[in-house]
């Protein structure tokens, strides 16, 4: 994207006016997307978005500008612009080797097999299998939407520490939204499949069980009541359940929170966070999953991060800037949605080790509770701990049998108590893909555990 | 439909050339916006990062035979363009022919000019937007001795420029500044923190007034202190102007003429019926220059313009774009919104009103009339528990109890709950106190009944 003698001469620029590390981050992604709704293709689209972020760090300070401009003259002044957060610094000369730094890795591609693409008429065809399984799956529904999105992302970062990385990153997400109308109303169903891969996704997904998946949501929930308020046991099932984790405690743990004392985790490290069936990691290097790649955007290498292990908190989660201040490296979390953005601190792919208990029998033992077989979003308070988290099918249990489908609620709880209160972690693991959201900054990530039990959780119905 | 100013001159003649590209029988739109941004955050009395950038892009939209391709690209250089052009007519030709795909024509509809760029912006230095980023989180820091921490302290400024121009006679272009302040504290006593957050909008630097937002953010904060987690029960809900903002917005989704034509609103079926309280009534009107998303023209060109939605508790409209208009055998309201130049335009409301209620209701009158029930001061989960198709709500919330008329105790760690049908037919009382706050809805207290509290 650009060549080396150049990128010397930019982060040389960067630091013209003194300043303790300078960076650019170039990126050169290519998007396109197909829906299909309402039965008909309604929209193709294809963008492209090109440019360099370039950073300058001076003690505490960081300065940023971007360009879409990848010439020698759009970086250089982008670099100067960078650099006026230094201007009261040191200064001088000073020379950059990129490519000097031990780790530092030109070829992206290592070992991974190439990407393959999809034809935007093999595209289509995807979405109208999707439309008519969706449709097939009863009369009850009413409206159908199918998305289809693929990108490809390539990242060259270098720095004044003399680092050399890049990595180029495929993403395809394809999902189903359904719409079911019956004399309650309307209720919706949601299912998406999403893989850092290329088109070769859908050699393992079936785009006909996604929408099945979707419709029978929707279709179930007609028949819903409403879910219940108060406080219940609750089951989630494995996959989505996830997202309790990312809430509860992943943000939490984010050690641009930790170092402004704004996470309930500061200063925990080493004590008994959660129930001892929990061992939470974030791992950036699981197969394909959602929030993986190779190096992160500051070019760190992805590593497998252990957060808590048997209920105790071992470390955070560290991009450059906070680790730096700790005197430690980063975890390989730094990441940005865009060049247009600075880095910050984010997880990857966060999921709970699976237990030994059965599924079934965490069900069975359970006498009144709910049981979430899908969970929709959530947010949190990383201060107070305080989060919710959307169900999008959730049924009662009564004397341990799953029975009547309830309609969506969230349900809230506050992290360093919920994670007390797992008492069942089962063998059936699966991951979820997701989007994360942060200070405006939206990136792909990965969501995962087994089928696990809270002893008590409130749930927002509207059943008194 | 020319509104020429200043450097959109240049814009224009850009999205002319390519518009000019267009080949017979095809109908093209192009889209051409550019803006500067400067960003300064404080934390404990430095710059904790200073972001200054330019960006500009092109989104273009091609219709031949009722078939619709978009393509869109981050720059503007010449390069790219001819390529977006060629990229938006191959997508044009896998999608399905559809006799309602067209690009909007001029109306006659004579566009209400609103002036929305601050000229002195352009002419404040970088160091004067540094110290007042450092102002706000110095203030911020001393302003009550339970602030612990000021994690968020932040200015920011934008000014942007775009042109619309078509093969269908469509040539419009508009620009627009905007400055903000904006700081989120954190009050502790004992072992309890709570946050708050509050800003500051305008149109550019001058103007933004630090004392507000950091009195929004410390008055939230420090009345949370102590908060525990409230009953269960069944009462009357208390929206500040804040969250009424964001109720509206949601309700806004179920009014959008795509939606109702594809059966994804719960209005959808329901013109002409009572869907809310007598005492509702609700309308877009982008046309208000106080309005937060005042706008001159829509995303397609088009004047915009005022819009009833509710009247007196009955539906009277919905938003339409060009083409769900055609969809719905009517014409476009003018209300074509997009995210900018990567994405294509859709219905959507700019600047949502609820009729207020009677002289004296701000936030204490409205208190008063309530006597007993929830104050909320903010939400989460909005995103994960509110279904605008089905109706069904559901929200985490943190506030105060109303007790004689007065708040009370703080709450936190509840839920609040009802649905969307019920809660507009729920109506306790609107609120006079409107307040154009950034989004697409006013601000305005809001009372619902009978919502369920799900708590201890």
């Amino acid at each position: 994207m650009i060549e080396t003698l150049v990128l010397e001469q930019v982060l040389a620029e960067a630091l013209r006016n003194g300043g303790d590390f300078a960076e650019v981050f170039a990126e050169d992604k290519s998007n396109s997307s197909a829906m299909l709704d309402d039965g008909r293709v309604e929209e193709l689209a294809s963008g492209r978005d090109r440019g360099a972020g370039i950073r300058v760090v001076s003690g505490e300070t960081t300065g940023f500008a971007h360009t879409a401009d990848l010439t020698v003259e759009g970086l250089l002044r982008a670099a100067e612009a960078a650099s006026a957060v230094a201007r009261s610094g040191g200064g001088g000369t000073r020379t950059v080797a990129i490519g000097s730094l031990q780790g530092s890795t030109t070829s992206p591609r290592g070992d991974r097999p190439e990407r393959r693409t999809g034809s935007k008429a093999d595209a289509l065809e995807l979405l109208q299998r999707a439309d008519e399984a969706a449709r097939a799956s009863g009369a009850g529904i009413s409206q159908v939407q199918a998305g289809f999105g693929s990108s490809t992302r390539r990242v060259l970062i270098a720095n004044s520490d003399g680092l050399l990385a890049g990595d180029e990153q495929a993403r395809t997400r394809f999902s189903v939204s359904c719409v079911a109308l019956g004399d309650t109303g309307m209720q919706t169903g949601y299912e998406t499949a999403a893989r850092t891969l290329g088109f070769e996704l859908f050699d393992d997904v079936s785009v006909e069980e996604l929408a099945r998946t979707a419709a029978h949501q929707a279709l179930a929930k007609l028949s819903a009541r409403p879910a219940p308020s108060g406080e219940l046991p609750v089951v989630l099932a494995g996959g989505s359940g996830g997202i309790l984790f990312h809430e509860a405690c992943g943000h939490g743990l984010e050690a641009d929170h930790i170092v402004k004392n704004a996470s309930v985790y500061t200063g925990k490290v080493g004590q008994q966070v959660a129930s001892p069936l929990v061992t939470l990691i974030d791992d950036g290097t699981v197969g394909s999953e959602w929030g993986t790649f190779a190096v992160d955007d500051e070019g760190r290498p992805a590593q497998r991060n252990v957060l808590i292990e048997d209920g105790v908190l071992t470390d955070y989660l560290w991009d450059y800037l906070r680790a730096r201040k700790e005197g430690r490296v980063s975890s390989g979390n730094g990441r940005r949605q865009s060049y247009r953005d600075l880095p910050m601190v984010r997880m990857t792919n966060t999921f709970l080790l699976p237990g030994d208990a059965d599924a079934d029998e965490i069900v069975a033992q359970t006498p009144r509770g709910v049981y979430v077989a899908k969970l929709g979003g959530g947010q949190v308070n990383t201060t107070t701990g305080d989060f919710v988290f959307g169900t999008t099918m959730a049924y009662l249990i009564e004397d341990g049998v799953i029975t009547e489908p309830l309609r969506d609620a969230n349900l809230i709880g506050n992290g360093p108590e919920i994670l007390k209160r797992i008492d069942a972690v089962a063998t059936d693991f699966s991951m979820t893909p997701g989007t994360c959201g942060k200070d405006g900054q939206s990136v792909p990530v990965g969501c995962g555990q087994a089928t696990m039990r809270l002893t008590g959780v409130t749930i927002g119905g509207t059943a008194e | 439909m020319t509104q020429d100013q200043g450097g959109t001159g240049e814009l224009l003649a850009l999205a002319e050339r390519v518009v000019g590209w267009a080949r017979t029988g095809e109908a093209v739109e192009v889209y051409v916006a550019r803006g500067t941004e400067t960003e300064v955050r404080a934390y404990e009395g430095e710059v904790e990062s200073l972001t200054s950038a330019t960006s500009a892009g092109i989104g273009i939209r091609v219709v031949v035979d009722h078939r619709l391709g978009f393509a869109w690209a981050g720059s503007l250089d010449e390069s790219v363009l001819a390529e977006t052009l060629a990229e938006a007519r191959d997508n044009a030709a896998f999608a399905t022919a559809d006799e309602h795909v067209r690009l909007a024509e001029p109306d006659g509809v004579a566009a209400v000019p609103v002036d929305l760029w601050d000229d002195r912006l352009a002419g404040i230095p970088t160091t004067k937007k540094i110290e007042l980023a450092l102002a706000l989180e110095a203030q911020a820091r001393g302003a009550d001795p339970r602030i612990r921490q000021v994690d968020a302290a932040e200015y920011g400024d934008v000014a942007s420029e775009s042109a619309l121009v078509s093969t269908t006679g469509i040539r419009s272009s508009s620009r627009k500044t905007s400055g903000y302040l904006s700081v989120g504290v954190i009050a502790g006593e004992g072992d309890a923190s709570q946050t708050g957050g509050g800003f500051s909008v305008g149109r550019g630097f001058d103007g933004l007034d630090p004392d507000r937002a950091i009195d929004d953010a410390v008055t939230r904060a420090v009345r949370l202190l102590g908060a525990t987690k409230g009953p269960s029960s069944r009462s009357t809900v208390v929206f500040d102007r804040r969250m009424a903002t964001a109720l509206l917005s949601i309700v806004s989704s179920a009014l959008s003429g795509e939606a109702v034509a594809k059966g994804r609103s719960f209005f959808a079926g329901r013109l002409g019926e009572e869907v809310g309280h007598p005492g509702l009534t609700l309308v877009d009107d982008p046309t208000d220059p106080r309005a937060y998303g005042a706008a001159a023209y829509d995303a397609e060109g088009l004047a915009c313009r005022r819009n009833a939605l509710i009247e007196g508790g009955v539906l009277r409209g919905f938003l339409y774009d060009t083409v769900s208009g055609s969809r719905a055998g009517t014409v476009s309201t003018g209300s074509a919104v997009r995210g900018g130049y990567a994405g294509t335009p859709g219905p959507g409301c700019r600047a949502l009103t609820l009729a207020p209620g009677p002289e004296g209701y701000d936030e204490d009158g409205v208190l008063a009339a309530v006597g007993e029930g929830l104050f909320v001061q903010s939400m989460t989960g909005v995103h994960s528990g509110v279904n605008p198709i089905s109706g069904d709500f559901s929200v985490g919330a943190e506030g105060l109890m109303i007790r004689d008329g007065k708040l009370a105790e703080p709450v936190r760690e509840i839920t609040v709950a009802s649905t969307l049908q019920r809660m507009l037919l729920s109506l306790v009382a609107v609120g006079a106190d409107v307040e154009w706050l950034p989004g697409i809805a006013a601000g305005q207290t809001l009372a619902i009944g009978d919502m369920q509290i799900s708590g201890a």
